[in-house]
């Protein structure tokens, strides 16, 4: 049977792709919504140490499906193994009616105004592609806005002098002190620095129909269990079904996309949950995928005027593949820090952000989401054995007496550091699957060092009488639940996929809108900027749409 | 509040319903379930682990005792109680039969391995070694420098390593797993259960939002 022709198909529901459905199908058109994985709830996914997206030991609790859907990652050593969801190397998000957002620990920054213009501020370091953004954040600010309004963002961060300029406060205040942050926040400002309250996309009070948070300790890559943590799932997704223009269509895989013969994107070919294969045909493609599987998509649909992949005329689809490293420190004090009150991270700084003599960008710091007894087990400092009794007094003396803190570098670029589609392996539905190579920027170890030394100042400031560094220390792909750069988007199309409008640089009506687009992710968590890029990309889709420019 | 399974409950008496002593009550159909419920049930429930012995899903006896005194080394009971009392093995045995399957030749092999380097290094099989012996050996373990055929098949190093692993999990992990039984080692660390509220359907009930409408356009 064949399908109805319809306006848009939206591939992914996650943070870009669920803001697009939302707002095409506000807007009157009609929308198919195709999402790989289900709708994922707290009573089938509960609080468990051993399976969620955090640690994953077995296996992740917000998809992808364990058993299709391999990749190939190739070590820097240049020696290929096939990865499952499972494993580190696979740099999984998820996959699941909402995505990441479901299982994130929903820090939402805004980037700062440098971060759009890091090419301009810094120029390029060796061995780098880094890049200005096409569109400054002037352009995405009531983008922003329309994110924390909408979604929902709890917050304060007026302390923070070091934030671009934005018009309005957060919808809704932070939560009420952790022992944590009442250590930690005068400690920062005795140094001289500007701790403020994380910007979250968390209810602290009931908003949008659903109640505050619930304050334990399963947050970050666990589902929430009183629905207060705010993805597209509870939110936008939900508006866009309710507006009776919006299909979803769940356990969808997407083999590729196809052209007409003026070159224009026509429909989408993929795998329904019976597992047969359909044609959806549309006026408007939006890839939403994140940036490896969107990579992936455009790479598995060559056409005649594209034998390299959608896209891909100058060999830009796939590269600058960019996460965050995490580093910073493990400190140990003489007294109970621990108030087993979630999220855990509460307190950050933005100080380290920019301006940092001889290095390239900065990451912001924040004391660290609750950790799970499993996690902290694997954390014991140098020195401490693994096992036996000194491991079990390890556990009985730090668990309740430590800090972590930890910020996400700003990843410099690399051109080699990248997505491809593997010659060999393919998926249970034989559709090849994204191989993973290449290195991060040996910047990034620099960076990191200065997390460290940052982050170690900060504890012992707070009085506490051990520090470990948690330092990275060798490069590696970097990608992860951060996953950025993919489908660069740019001025030029010899040095970018996407225009500054999210739209394909050769293809009419094909947008990409996820973190594949970001010319530089930040120093920061890089969701609710996804969210603004939809919200910018579908407010130039709606205003093109009906004038013809998109026809 | 826990229920703490060291402490066999007290039998439940059901000598009163047969006792002609007593004034005749009819029995109503909720007193005979209540009553021949807790006679069948009481039982099986309240048996402490060890007497589950000869119900492991991979492990053999031997295999099964190795691993518990192997277990018992990497989380050992001192004041707070170890790997075994928490049912880390039942956890391990229950992965092997499903999550884990893939790690069962290494487990296999593992323990062969075990005996093996145990006979060579003190003569005698791994369970009837002193502590400090045994931890001598796991160490031997760690570095990949135990004796035995074995660990040219397979390395001593994965092995231990997948063992401390799981016992970790095990001991540390959520209860719902086999392991980390009444959340003892949580109690260790002075952390609550899990404020699990209930099974939630989709749409929360004090969601204001209701489920929106499934159409096909």
């Amino acid at each position: 049977m064949k399908i109805k022709h319809v306006n848009v198909v939206v591939i992914g529901s996650g943070a870009g792709g669920g803001v697009v459905a939302k707002e095409l199908a506000e807007a009157g058109l009609d929308v198919v919504l195709l999402e790989r994985g289900r709708w994922v709830t707290p009573d089938q996914e509960r609080k468990d140490d051993l399976r969620n997206q955090r640690t994953t030991v077995l296996g992740p609790s917000c998809g992808p499906d364990e058993d299709k859907e391999p990749r190939v990652f190739v070590d820097p050593e240049g020696r290929e193994q096939i990865v499952w969801p499972a494993d580190g190397a696979y740099n999984n998000n998820a996959a699941c009616v909402g995505g990441g957002t479901v299982s994130y620990g929903a820090m939402a920054w805004r980037y700062m105004a440098q971060d759009f213009q890091m090419k301009s501020l810094y120029g390029v370091p060796a061995g780098s592609t880094l890049d200005d953004w096409p569109i400054t954040y002037a352009d995405l600010e009531p983008f922003y806005e329309k994110a924390e309004n909408e979604i929902g963002v709890s917050g304060d961060v007026t302390p923070d002098p070091f934030k671009a300029p934005r018009r309005h406060p957060l919808p809704m205040p932070p939560l009420p002190d952790s022992r944590e942050t009442q250590i930690l926040k005068p400690a920062a400002q005795r140094l001289g620095w500007h701790p403020f309250y994380i910007p979250m996309l968390r209810n602290t009070v009931p908003y949008n129909g659903r109640p505050g948070c619930m304050r334990c300790r399963w947050c970050c890559g666990f589902v929430c269990e009183c629905d207060a943590k705010n993805g597209t799932q509870n939110t936008v997704i939900r508006t866009a079904l309710a507006s009776g223009h919006c299909e979803l269509r769940t356990h969808c895989i997407v083999a590729g996309i196809t052209l007409d013969t003026k070159g224009r994107a026509k429909a989408v070919e993929y795998f329904d949950a019976q597992n047969h294969r359909q044609t959806q045909t549309a006026d408007l493609v939006v890839v939403s995928g994140g940036a490896i599987e969107s990579a992936r998509l455009l790479l598995n649909s060559p056409s005649a005027l594209f034998p390299q992949g959608l896209g891909n005329r100058f060999d830009w689809v796939g590269r600058n593949l960019q996460g965050h490293a995490y580093s910073g420190a493990f400190g140990l004090f003489d007294h109970d820090v621990y108030d087993d009150l979630g999220p855990g991270a509460e307190i950050a700084i933005c100080d380290f952000n920019h301006g940092n003599p001889g290095l390239v960008g900065g990451m912001l710091l924040a004391n660290e989401f609750c950790r799970l007894p499993y996690q902290v087990a694997n954390m014991a400092p140098l020195g401490i054995p693994r096992w036996g009794k000194a491991h079990k007094d390890y556990m009985r003396t730090w668990f309740r007496r430590s800090i972590v803190i930890m910020g996400p570098s700003q990843e410099m670029p690399v051109f080699s550091s990248r997505v491809q589609v593997d010659p060999k392996v393919k998926d249970y539905w034989g559709i090849p699957v994204a191989r993973l190579s290449g290195v991060d920027h040996p910047h990034n170890i620099e960076l990191c060092k200065f997390a460290s030394d940052k982050a170690e100042l900060w504890l012992k400031e707070a009085g506490a009488i051990q520090v470990t560094r948690r330092q990275k220390t060798q490069s590696w792909l970097s990608a992860g639940q951060h996953q950025a750069g993919t489908c660069r988007m740019g001025n030029d199309p010899k040095t970018s996929v996407v225009d500054k409008h999210c739209k394909l640089h050769d293809v009419d009506n094909l947008f990409v809108v996820d973190a594949s687009v970001h010319a530089n992710n930040g120093g920061f968590n890089p969701v609710l900027t996804i969210m603004a890029v939809a919200y910018y990309a579908s407010d130039y889709i709606k205003r093109a749409w009906p004038g013809g420019g998109l026809r | 509040m826990y229920v703490d399974r060291r402490v066999a409950p007290p039998i439940l008496s059901v000598s009163g319903f047969m006792d002609p002593s007593l004034p005749a009550k009819p029995m109503t159909r909720r007193f005979f379930l209540r009553v021949s419920s807790a006679t069948l049930l009481a039982a099986p429930l309240f048996q402490p682990l060890p007497a589950l012995a000869g119900t492991w899903r991979f492990f053999d006896e031997t295999e099964a005792a190795t691993i518990v005194a192997l277990c018992e080394r990497i989380v050992p009971a001192d004041e707070d109680p170890g790997a075994t009392w928490a049912g880390v093995v039942q956890f391990i045995d229950r992965k092997l039969t499903g999550y884990y399957h893939r790690y069962q030749q290494l487990y296999r092999l593992g323990l062969q391995g075990v005996h093996q380097s145990s006979l060579a290094l003190f003569g005698k099989a791994f369970v009837d070694l002193s502590g400090v012996q045994q931890d001598d050996l796991l160490r031997k373990l760690e570095s990949n420098q135990a004796p035995g055929n074995i660990w040219k098949q397979v390395s001593a190093t994965e092995f231990f390593d997948r063992l401390v692993d799981h016992t970790i999990q095990g001991f540390y992990g959520g209860p719902r797993h086999g392991g980390n039984r009444d959340a003892v080692s949580w109690r260790m660390l002075g952390l609550p259960t899990a404020p699990v509220r209930s099974r939630r359907p989709l749409t929360a009930p004090w969601s204001t939002t209701p489920n929106p409408p499934t159409i096909k356009l």
